[in-house]
């Protein structure tokens, strides 16, 4: 996930060690003068980073080639956390978290200037770590179960996904989401830049369906692109332990209690 | 009516062939055809009135071949098979169907209409848009609209020395000024609106039929531009989906914007322009 790193100090600190570098007639007024200096707060200003993805950027070939990392990753999402820092030091927002950026910012669906960016930055992250070099064919143990009870099989589940992915119209998002309120994973589609943050739901895998993400390698086969990242891309790791932590926010193993 | 034998009536084809050029420059529009017939009618791919590779190096040949061949070709499928499951649903009495279908039919027909011929329907009599209409008949406007909001990139597009990016004259030159300032300002509005367009869409010169004033629109994904205002006419449209540039512009959309100007059509948007506000 994208983190706060300090990067850059307001030039009114004055380094401790300067302080013996004066005369000595003056030296005390001006160390003391120093000292005062030193104890206003210092300003310090910290913007999000852009993070790498958890593997080389040719590991994924040939589902996804080097090319399109380099210019998705480097060029598209570090471009977002670009925007997103330019915005920060003039919004009032400076200081979240990025889910909290997001959901904040989203407004509850009039989203501000810095709604665009922040999610943009926080789904890419997530994607990246969403795929993993021989990823793919089946999860197991907890994920597994879960998919099959609420999708009633994996190749359903998986049948699913595909559907939505190829039913989406312009640029958007697939997401497995495990809803939060009704307790269960589910497949959600959103355009451009919508996250299912904003609606409190956990995701749990994503896979990008903005056209930079498949043109370069796949140009207009969608399908080839969507079941490659099912057979050979999904992380089924990072699925898990995404599940692993999701469960400490929602409850799935409530029984079903009949009323008398 | 040559453009009537590109359609047919009541059976919808899955013509996946391209169309002859003459027939569907023919200058009969849909609504005559349309108007006389109850059923809904199909759409075929229209051919480009140049080859893939004449708009290089402002768009390459590669590029033009995939959206044309497979993008544009993709949405006319899909929008007759929409169609006909509208024609299904209508002719059930099933109006949740009816409804959900308005969505994949203003999205596939907007699309192949924004990327294809505009003489195709440009004098369509505007009271059959206006007047109220029973559900069936709504659906046919909607339909019809789609298809006005037509055809821009193969139309909008000339080889440079055929007068691509040559500044347009006469009256929509004093347009230009008048509403913009000048021309450099109405390129730089287009392209700062096309550029900070977010996801897919298109930008628009419009015309507003009514108020005889030009404007830039942009619409999300493939919506047509009526969506803005009943009364807009395009005269020209960009493409700023992101398989219209990304092979040869990669992410840089600023850059395709800026040199797209090169193969624009101005003398098709300056005939436009003088029909409609003749």
């Amino acid at each position: 996930m994208a983190m706060a790193l300090p990067l850059a100090y307001a030039s009114s600190v004055v380094h401790p060690f300067e302080a013996g570098r004066l005369s000595f007639s003056t030296k005390a007024t001006k160390h003391k003068k120093q000292i005062y200096q030193f104890r206003k707060v210092t300003k310090v200003l910290a913007y999000y980073g852009l993070t790498n993805p958890p593997y080389k950027l040719d590991a994924l070939e040939p589902y996804m080639s080097r090319r399109t990392l380099e210019l998705h990753w480097g060029n598209i999402h570090r471009g977002y956390v670009d925007s997103l820092n330019k915005q920060l030091p003039n919004s009032p927002f400076y200081g979240c978290t990025m889910e909290e950026l997001i959901k904040t910012t989203f407004n509850n669906g009039n989203p501000l200037p810095e709604y665009n960016n922040a999610a943009e930055v926080w789904n890419h992250d997530f994607f990246w770590e969403s795929m993993q070099p021989n990823g793919g064919r089946l999860p197991w143990g907890g994920v597994l179960d879960q998919i099959e009870k609420d999708f009633g099989s994996f190749s359903n589940f998986r049948d699913e996904f595909v559907h939505s992915a190829m039913k989406l119209f312009g640029s958007g998002w697939v997401w497995l989401v495990l809803k939060t309120n009704e307790r269960r994973l589910s497949i959600v589609r959103t355009s451009n830049a919508l996250c299912p943050l904003v609606w409190g739901d956990i995701p749990i895998i994503s896979l990008d369906m903005w056209e930079h993400a498949y043109y370069l390698d796949y140009k207009d086969d969608v399908s080839k692109y969507v079941n490659n990242f099912m057979d050979h891309l999904i992380s089924w790791h990072s699925a898990t332990a995404r599940m692993v932590r999701a469960e400490a926010f929602v409850n799935l193993g409530e029984p079903k209690i009949p009323v008398a | 009516m040559a453009l009537r034998t590109l359609f047919t009536k009541k059976a919808l084809t899955r013509a996946s062939g391209l169309g002859p050029l003459a027939a569907a420059a023919g200058d009969r529009g849909l609504g005559s055809g349309l108007g006389q017939a109850r059923a809904l009618t199909a759409a075929t791919l229209p051919d480009l009135p140049y080859d893939y590779g004449a708009l290089e190096p402002a768009i390459s040949g590669d590029i033009m071949r995939l959206h044309h061949q497979k993008h544009h070709q993709a949405y006319v499928t899909n929008y007759n098979n929409a169609l006909e499951q509208l024609e299904a649903a209508v002719s059930k009495g099933d109006n949740p169907a009816v409804v959900r279908l308005q969505g994949a039919i203003k999205f596939n027909g907007g699309g192949p209409f924004c990327c294809g011929f505009n003489k195709f329907l440009s004098h369509q009599p505007l009271d059959l848009l206006e007047q109220p209409q029973a559900c069936k008949s709504k659906c046919k406007i909607s339909i019809l609209i789609t298809y006005r909001t037509s055809f821009f990139l193969y139309f909008c597009f000339i080889k440079c020395w055929e007068g691509g990016g040559e500044p347009p004259h006469s009256a929509l030159g004093w347009a230009i000024d008048t509403d913009f300032g000048s021309l450099e300002a109405l390129v730089q509005k287009m392209n700062a609106e096309g550029a900070a367009l977010q996801g897919s869409g298109w930008v628009w010169l419009a015309l507003d039929k009514g108020s005889k004033k030009l404007s830039v629109e942009t619409t999300a994904n493939q919506d047509p531009l009526v969506t803005k205002g009943l009364h807009m006419v395009p005269l020209l449209g960009i493409d700023v989906w992101e398989h219209a540039y990304y092979l040869q512009y990669k992410n840089v959309r600023p850059d395709y914007l800026k040199n797209i100007w090169d193969v624009i059509n101005w003398k098709y948007a300056s005939e436009v322009y003088e029909k409609e506000t003749a």
